[in-house]
């Protein structure tokens, strides 16, 4: 907290001797997008490359920028100062203002806060965490875990039919007890409710985790450390379609917008379970397909020109194949066969036979 | 006058013997101007005010006039126009005032105001149809000689004014012409009033000086923007492409020249005796035959063979535009706006007349938002500096301009319509024969040489229209530019100062001084990127 608070300091002291010398103020940082973006072969993860950019106050493109991303510094230091953390959502409202004497709003929309926040995290090489704002938890486990957080004992296998919410900061939680043979991670919060009705977890002495869509940092963080601290194998079920792929894909390689913070949350280990285009015809998912929009079509040849995907091929085959099929098909797509399919005999099948595309 | 009334005036000298010239003058009221009492109010005043004008100019006078509506009754006023011009010999007033197409030229084409409506006497005559009032004149050729004060009737039996009273006045005018005609009419304002008219006037004669005393007892003055008076217009003969096969029997029959070549050499432009030659050779006609003796049939085969047969263009020369500057005069001293642009095209030639088309424009100011709530630009036409106030819809102008791409100069347009903003568009054709649709006379022929003349000059001002309007955006994208800055410097110091603990004002004043410093940089840069 010290050390943000340093940083954040320092930053505004870089500034203000930059306008003192009657210069241009002007942050320089490293350029967040695909183009500055290096798959590690070594590591298996994202990184960003070495070009930077420069955002100056005295320019017309820059400027509106410029001053975002100076506040988005000053709100994280008064929340540092005052020892308080707020929520994305928290610190979009608190620069939706007005600029006095214009029809301009510092910010308009959530998405802009949140691309300052990220590059804040790379000026001062501080997490968002860290700069004591947080992610609106999103997400939930349940299993044979039991952790202790902010003072409190928490049993994961006994959290009722919602499971314990993954918090959006989970460095200081502390693990007192993990029996678990695996992790099933899955996109959807239907099915992972479906799986918890089931007892899935107790069944098979597993974890089942998930959020809805893409996945949070901190339950990235989450996984991550239960796969580095207790060796368990993470497994992602998501639906038959590009996104996702992305989703499993961010959590083994990092993502994009994120590679500056590939080291903490990528997960090299992590192994995709499904739906894959071969369970189509092996669990005859023929008639239950949802068909491909343009959208779809382009995200796979994006996906599949991705260096990390690019020399794979049994990703090159789930592609190829699934361009040929131009339809998606959703996890739930197996209640057609019975409304615990899935968790009687998909899953079960699939892991005892080990059935995962790496 | 030309052609067309010389129509009518064969046909009226043939109906005189037969019927009144009252009488057909209410037959054929809606061509000449009086078809209804606000119209009739207008043409009066119309066909005084060019009459004044045409005398002053051929005397080279420098116009100064004088209009008053006084409402005598309900439906009833005076109309009172007065002028500093050559004033009228005293032999010459009954004539002219009292004599339905007294004057009227034949045979010479000139660019002159006259070819609107009939003239003066008719609109005395309905003067004296609605009301029983006779047209009184003042008019004084100059301070040596006295004024003299008529009151004339027409008798309408015999198109022959009768004087009904005669008389030498005091009048304080060194010279000129007073006309008062009192009239059945009705006066309202808007687009087609006289208050209109008279500024519209005053917009394509920046020569000329008008004072305005409406019935409302207002007095208006349109001032003068120049002292030249416009170049003399040249009469010129016709050119035998323009001609038509009445008049040609007209001219042949009523020509001094002796034998057929002569008579085309020296009663049209343009004709060598080489040329003469061949028309008559095509025609099979003799070129010694005397004009008089030519037969109808012989005279259509003569026209044929005028038409069939090369000859140059008329001279240009006979025209007299108001030219780019003082379009742009005029325009400034009764229009308020931004930006004033004009063009004015070199002749050309339709059916043997030669024209000249101009177009004047003004841009911001006033925006005219019309009782549908359009903000379509206001079109204002002449023909030979008389504004024409009825009719745009039917106008080879309306046509030029909705066929112009607007979008293209900066206004907006929807298709086949007129563009929108605060804009007045106005045009003139400048000729020796205005071709009208009708006779009315108040929209202009749709002739494709016209069209494309009325566009180029619609294209030349739009251009630089839309350089005024890049210009002004651009300076205006500036300033915001530079505002923008402005505001976002104390949110800026703000954030600053908390996260440094520095004084705030200096880093205020310190960015503030950066912008200043550099603020014609940074506007251009920023041009560059966005």
């Amino acid at each position: 907290m010290e050390k943000a608070k340093a940083k954040l300091k320092e930053l505004g002291k870089k500034l203000e001797i930059q306008i003192s010398k009657k210069q241009n103020p002007t942050l320089i940082f490293p350029l967040r997008s695909l183009s500055n973006i290096e798959f590690d072969k070594k590591s298996a993860t994202l990184k960003l490359g070495n070009k930077s950019a420069a955002r100056s106050f005295f320019n017309v493109a820059h400027s509106k920028k410029f001053l975002q991303t100076v506040d988005i510094a000053r709100i994280s230091h008064n929340l540092l100062k005052e020892k308080k953390h707020a929520s994305l959502r928290d610190v979009f409202y608190q620069m939706k203002r007005t600029i006095p004497g214009t029809k301009t709003n510092v910010v308009d929309d959530q998405a802009e806060s949140d691309s300052v926040i990220e590059d804040m995290e790379l000026i001062t090489g501080c997490s968002r965490e860290q700069l004591n704002i947080n992610a609106n938890k999103n997400g939930s486990v349940a299993g044979n875990v039991i952790v202790e957080d902010k003072g409190d004992t928490i049993d994961w296998s006994k959290m009722g039919s919602g499971g314990w919410s993954i918090p959006s900061n989970v460095e200081e939680i502390k693990f007192k007890k993990v029996n678990a043979k695996y992790i099933l991670y899955m996109e959807k919060a239907a099915v992972w409710e479906r799986l918890h009705e089931d007892k899935f977890w107790e069944k098979q002495n597993c974890l089942i985790m998930s959020s809805q869509g893409q996945t949070t940092r901190g339950i990235r963080r989450l996984l991550q450390r239960l796969y580095d601290e207790y060796k368990l194998p993470i497994y992602v079920l998501t639906d038959l379609d590009p996104w996702g792929f992305y989703i499993y894909s961010v959590i083994k390689y990092g993502s994009i917008s994120l590679a500056h913070m590939s080291e903490q949350l990528t997960i090299p280990g992590v192994k995709f379970l499904g739906i894959t285009v071969d369970d189509i015809k092996k669990y005859g998912l023929e008639s239950n397909l949802i068909k491909f929009k343009d959208v779809d079509i382009k995200r796979i040849d994006q996906i599949k020109d991705y260096d990390w995907f690019k020399d794979n091929k049994a990703w090159q085959h789930q592609l190829t194949e699934l361009k040929k099929l131009k339809a998606k098909a959703e996890i739930q797509a197996l209640s057609a066969r019975g409304i615990s399919f899935i968790s009687e005999k998909y899953l079960p099948e699939k892991i005892k036979n080990k059935e995962f595309i790496d | 006058m030309v052609k067309k009334e010389v129509i009518i005036a064969e046909e009226l000298a043939k109906k005189q013997r037969e019927i009144s010239v009252s009488e057909f003058f209410t037959k054929n009221r809606h061509l000449l101007g009086f078809d209804n009492p606000r119209k009739a109010l207008l043409t009066t005043i119309k066909e005084a005010v060019d009459n004044s004008l045409d005398a002053c100019e051929e005397s080279k006078m420098t116009p100064d006039i004088y209009v008053e509506v006084t409402q005598k009754a309900e439906d009833r006023f005076l109309v009172i126009v007065q002028d500093n011009g050559p004033g009228i010999v005293k032999e010459q007033i009954p004539r002219i005032f009292a004599k339905l197409l007294y004057g009227s030229k034949f045979h010479t084409m000139k660019q002159s105001r006259g070819q609107q409506g009939i003239g003066i006497s008719a609109a005395g005559m309905y003067g004296q149809l609605t009301t029983g009032k006779p047209t009184r004149i003042t008019s004084r050729i100059s301070p040596k000689k006295p004024a003299h004060y008529y009151e004339l009737n027409i008798n309408t039996q015999k198109n022959e004014p009768e004087i009904i009273k005669e008389c030498e006045v005091e009048w304080l005018i060194e010279h000129g012409t007073k006309v008062e005609i009192e009239l059945e009419a009705k006066y309202q304002k808007g687009k087609q009033s006289v208050d209109e008219y008279l500024k519209q006037t005053a917009i394509a004669n920046p020569h000329i000086k008008i004072a305005y005393k409406s019935p409302e007892g207002q007095v208006i003055e349109f001032p003068r923007a120049t002292k030249d008076l416009p170049k003399e217009p040249k009469e010129i003969k016709p050119h035998p492409h323009g001609i038509e096969l009445g008049i040609l029997i007209k001219m042949l029959k009523t020509t001094k020249a002796r034998n057929l070549a002569s008579f085309l050499i020296s009663d049209f432009s343009r004709v060598s005796p080489a040329v003469a030659k061949q028309i008559c050779d095509k025609a099979k006609l003799d070129p010694k035959s005397k004009p008089e003796k030519i037969a109808t049939h012989e005279a259509d085969n003569l026209l044929k063979s005028i038409m069939e047969t090369k000859i140059m263009a008329p001279p240009t020369n006979c025209l007299s535009p108001i030219g780019e500057e003082l379009i742009i005069k005029g325009l400034k001293k009764e229009i308020n706006a931004e930006f004033y642009a004009a063009a004015t095209r070199p002749p050309a030639v339709y059916r043997g007349n030669p024209f000249q088309i101009e177009v004047g424009l003004s841009y911001g100011g006033e925006i005219n938002i019309d009782e549908e709530g359009n903000d379509l630009i206001r079109v204002i036409r002449f023909a030979n500096r008389v504004p024409l106030l009825y009719q745009q819809g039917a106008c080879a102008t309306n046509k030029a301009i909705v066929t112009t791409a607007w979008k293209n100069y900066g206004l907006s347009q929807s298709k086949g319509a007129l563009p929108s903003g605060p804009v007045t568009l106005m045009i003139h054709m400048v000729s020796v024969w205005v071709p009208f649709t009708s006779e009315s006379k108040e929209a202009i022929a749709h002739y494709p040489e016209i069209l494309k003349e009325m566009k180029l000059a619609l294209q030349e001002v739009g251009r630089k229209l839309a350089g005024h309007i890049r210009k002004t955006v651009k300076a205006r994208q500036q300033t915001e530019r530079a505002n923008l800055f402005e505001k976002y410097i104390p949110e800026l110091a703000n954030a600053i100062a908390q996260l440094s603990e520095e004084d705030k004002k200096t880093i205020h004043a310190n960015l503030d001084a950066i912008l200043h410093k550099n603020l014609k940089e940074i506007i251009k840069n920023g041009e560059s990127q966005s």
